[in-house]
C-alpha cells in the first residue's frame, strides 16, 4: 500500500518529451487556443498524469501526441520526442506505424472503442498482424497469452465473443490487451475508469499498474478524479483553461498545493468525515472563460480569491515552488498561503 | 419489518417501501415462457421527512430499477410503496408524480434542447393544472431563485447553459411541484468536481430550508457520506446492510460493505492502490448463486454460505445479511 514500488529511474531517457505544446483550433467565433504552452516528459515505467476539469484541454493535448486533432485544429511545438526521434513533423503514414504499435491509447468509453461487428479475437489478432507481420495463428496465441495477462478466465472462448457480450470491466480489459498486443513504450489512458463501478475501477488500476513494471511502460493518465491520480501517478500536471497550472510530483503537488486551482479542485473533494448539514464543501465559484481570441493574463483570475488587477495586465510564466516542482501565479507560496489564512480568518 | 418497524414510533415517515419486488422476463415471446430476472427482490426501506437514504452498489444491482419504481415509472411485480401513509402502488401517474419526482444522472440528456428554461421548470405546473399563468411564472421564478439560476435565464435554453447550471434546472423542476421525496439518482456523476461540490451543497441547503426527503443513489461513497443520514448497500437486488450512515461506513459488517469502502480512492499521494478482499467475477443476475448471493466472490465465505440465504439480522442501529451474523433462534 506504500509508495516505495513508484518512482521510475529519473536517469533514463524520457519516452515522451513534449515541449512547448500549442494547438490552435478555428471556430466559427475565431480561433480557440486549446492547449498553450505545455510541456512534460515521461520516462519508462513512470506514470505522468494530466488532471483538470471539461475543456481544461487534456484530451486535446494527448490527441496531439497521437496526432488524431480535427483538421481544423493547428499544432505547433519547440518538439516532440517519443523514444529519441522528433515526431512534431512526421506524415500521416509514419504516424500510422507508431500508433497501435509503440503508442497505444484507451479511452473512457470502451463500447465505442470497439467495433460491435467484429469478433474479439478478430479486433486484437488485426493489430498484430498488421504491425509485426505476424500469421493469423500466432497473433491468436499472442491474443490469448494477453488475455490471461490481463486476468481473463478462459480466453479461448472470450476471443470468439462479441463486445456487447462482455460487462464493462471486461470490454475495458479488452481494450487493455489489444493496447498491449504489440508492447507499446507508451500508453495514453484516457479516462480509463470513468465509465467503471469503483470495485473495478481499483482491478483495472492494478492491472494497468503491473502490466506498466512488466513491460517498462510509459503512462499517460487523463483523468479529473483526484483520488485516482493521487493513488497511480508519479507526476501530475494540473491543467486550467489550456495551460498548465501547477505540475510536479504527486507529492509535492498534493502535500503542498501551491497554485489557487489546485488548492480548490482539492477542497471540492468530499473526506472522510465531513458530515452532512455541518459542513460545507469547497467549491470554486464562476466557470471557466471562453479561450477564443486572445488571452492576456491569468485566465483563472475571475474565479480566484487572491486575483489582484495586475493578473489581467501580466502573462504568467511556469515558476519553481521548488526543484521539479512548478507553479503559474504571479504571488509567491507564501503570499498564497497567507492570503488564503487571512480568508479563513474572516 | 427491521428498520421499518423501529421507526414508526417516532414519526410517520415520508416513505415507505415494504417487500418491493420487480421481476423481468427475459426471452419471452409467444413460444416459450422467459426466464424470471429479479432486478429488485424483497427490498423494504423506511424514510423520515428531512432525511437522506443513499443507495449504494455496482451497476446491474438493481438500484435504477428501485429508483424507477419509487418514481412509479415502472408498476412493481409486488410490495407496497406509501407515501405519508397512502400506498402508491396502482394509483395515477400523475398523483404518484406529486409527490415524488426525479434528479436525473445527465443533465444534458434529462432537459427538452427546444423548451426554454422557464418552460421546462413550469411544464409540471400545466400539466397538473396548477394557477393561473401569472402566478406559474411566479412559482417558476421562486423555484429558479432557490436553485440559484439568476432570473434572466427564464427564456435561455438548456444549449446556452454549463453543465452546473443544467443540473440546477433539472432541480428545480423536481421542486416546482413541492414533492414530499426527491429521487436522485446519480445526481453529480456527469459533471466536474468543482461544479459536483456546488450541486452537492445545493441539495444540502435545500433540504434544511425545504425539509426535503432524498433517496440518494451513487457509487461514490466519499459523496455518499457527505449527503446521507442512512445509508443501504445493495447487491443483486437485496439490501445487504441497512443502517445510519456513520455506521455503515465507519464500522461496515458485510464483506460486500467493506469491498466497497476499500475501493474509494482518497486523494492521498502517499498511499499506492489499495488491496480488495474481493474475488472477480460479478454473477449473472439471471442465474444468482444459490445461498447467499454474494459468495462467489466473498474472501469470508464459508460452507453454510452457499447452502443457505442469510436472515437479516441487527447489530446495533444496523440490519445486515450475512452468515457471519448468525440470526439467533
Amino acid at each position: 500500500m506504500t509508495r516505495a514500488d513508484s518512482g521510475a529511474s529519473q536517469t533514463s531517457e524520457p519516452v515522451i518529451d513534449v515541449s512547448g505544446l500549442n494547438v490552435d483550433i478555428s471556430v466559427p467565433a475565431g480561433i480557440l487556443h486549446a492547449v498553450s504552452d505545455v510541456s512534460f516528459s515521461v520516462g519508462p515505467a513512470e506514470t505522468l498524469s494530466l488532471v483538470g476539469e471539461s475543456g481544461c484541454g487534456k484530451t486535446i493535448t494527448s490527441l496531439a501526441m497521437m496526432r488524431l486533432l480535427p483538421r481544423s485544429a493547428k499544432l505547433t511545438a519547440r518538439h516532440i520526442r517519443f523514444d529519441g526521434m522528433d515526431i512534431t513533423n512526421y506524415t500521416e503514414k509514419d504516424m500510422t506505424r507508431l500508433r497501435g504499435n509503440r503508442m497505444g491509447m484507451i479511452f473512457q468509453d470502451p463500447m465505442t472503442s470497439l467495433n460491435p461487428v467484429y469478433r474479439i479475437g478478430d479486433q486484437l489478432e488485426e493489430v498484430y498482424m498488421r504491425h509485426r507481420n505476424a500469421s493469423r495463428k500466432e497473433a491468436r496465441e499472442r491474443a490469448s497469452f494477453l488475455l490471461e495477462k490481463v486476468g481473463i478466465i478462459n480466453p479461448a472462448q472470450r476471443l470468439t465473443q462479441f463486445p456487447h457480450q462482455l460487462s464493462g470491466g471486461l470490454r475495458q480489459r479488452m481494450m487493455i490487451a489489444m493496447m498491449l498486443m504489440c508492447e507499446p513504450k507508451l500508453l495514453i489512458a484516457d479516462e480509463p475508469t470513468t465509465a467503471l463501478d469503483v470495485t473495478v475501477q481499483v482491478q483495472i488500476l492494478q492491472l494497468l499498474r503491473s502490466l506498466q513494471k512488466e513491460f517498462s511502460m510509459a503512462i499517460v493518465l487523463i483523468t479529473h478524479n483526484l483520488g485516482v491520480v493521487a493513488r497511480m501517478a508519479d507526476k501530475v500536471a494540473i491543467m486550467y483553461a489550456g495551460k498548465v497550472v501547477e505540475q510536479g510530483s504527486v507529492q509535492d503537488v498534493f502535500d503542498r498545493p501551491t497554485h489557487p486551482y489546485t488548492r480548490g479542485l482539492l477542497e471540492c473533494i468530499p473526506r472522510h468525515g465531513l458530515t452532512a448539514g455541518h459542513d460545507k464543501l469547497g467549491s470554486i465559484p464562476g466557470i471557466v472563460p471562453s479561450l477564443v481570441g486572445k488571452v492576456t493574463g491569468c485566465s483563472f483570475r475571475n474565479r480566484c480569491l487572491h486575483a489582484e488587477e495586475v493578473c489581467a495586465m501580466r502573462d504568467v510564466a511556469l515558476r519553481p515552488v521548488k526543484d521539479n516542482h512548478d507553479y503559474r501565479c504571479l504571488f509567491s507560496p507564501e503570499e498564497l498561503a497567507g492570503a488564503r489564512e487571512g480568508v479563513a480568518a474572516q | 419489518m427491521n428498520m421499518a418497524a423501529q421507526m414508526k414510533d417516532a414519526e410517520a415517515p415520508v416513505l415507505e417501501v415494504r417487500d418491493l419486488t420487480r421481476v423481468f422476463s427475459i426471452g419471452k415471446s409467444w413460444l416459450k415462457e422467459g426466464k424470471p430476472l429479479r432486478a429488485v427482490d424483497g427490498v423494504s426501506l423506511t424514510v423520515k421527512r428531512g432525511e437522506v437514504l443513499a443507495i449504494v452498489g455496482e451497476s446491474g444491482c438493481g438500484k435504477t430499477t428501485l429508483s424507477r419504481l419509487m418514481l412509479g415509472l415502472q408498476q412493481p411485480s409486488g410490495g407496497d410503496i406509501r407515501v405519508l401513509g397512502e400506498p402508491l402502488v396502482g394509483v395515477d401517474r400523475k398523483a404518484f408524480a406529486r409527490r415524488v419526482q426525479p434528479v436525473f444522472q445527465d443533465p444534458y440528456s434529462s432537459l427538452n434542447p427546444r423548451k426554454t428554461i422557464g418552460q421546462i421548470v413550469g411544464d409540471p405546473l400545466i400539466i397538473h393544472n396548477v394557477g393561473a399563468p401569472s402566478e406559474r411564472l411566479a412559482r417558476v421564478e421562486t423555484v429558479m431563485e432557490q436553485v440559484g439560476l439568476p432570473r434572466r435565464l427564464v427564456n435561455s435554453y438548456p444549449s446556452q447553459m454549463s453543465g452546473g447550471q443544467r443540473q440546477r434546472v433539472a432541480i428545480a423542476r423536481a421542486l416546482v411541484m413541492k414533492p414530499e421525496v426527491l429521487i436522485c439518482d446519480e445526481p453529480t456523476s456527469a459533471l466536474d468536481v468543482s461544479v459536483q461540490a456546488q450541486i452537492l451543497n445545493l441539495l444540502q441547503d435545500l433540504r434544511e430550508e425545504l425539509n426535503l426527503t432524498y433517496i440518494f443513489i451513487s457509487h461514490d461513497l466519499s459523496v455518499v457520506e457527505y449527503m446521507a443520514d442512512y445509508v443501504a448497500v445493495m447487491y443483486l437486488g437485496r439490501f445487504v446492510e441497512v443502517g445510519p450512515a456513520k455506521q455503515v461506513l465507519n464500522t461496515p459488517k458485510h464483506p460486500y460493505t467493506q469491498a466497497l469502502l476499500d475501493s474509494i480512492l482518497t486523494p492521498d499521494a502517499h498511499l499506492g492502490l489499495p488491496q480488495l478482499d474481493l474475488r472477480a467475477g460479478f454473477p449473472d443476475p439471471l442465474n444468482p448463486p444459490p445461498g447467499c448471493r454474494f459468495h462467489p466472490r466473498c474472501v469470508k465465505a464459508m460452507d453454510v454460505c452457499s447452502k443457505s440465504t442469510p436472515k437479516m439480522v441487527r447489530i446495533d442501529d444496523t440490519d445486515v445479511e450475512c452468515h457471519l451474523y448468525p440470526a439467533k433462534d
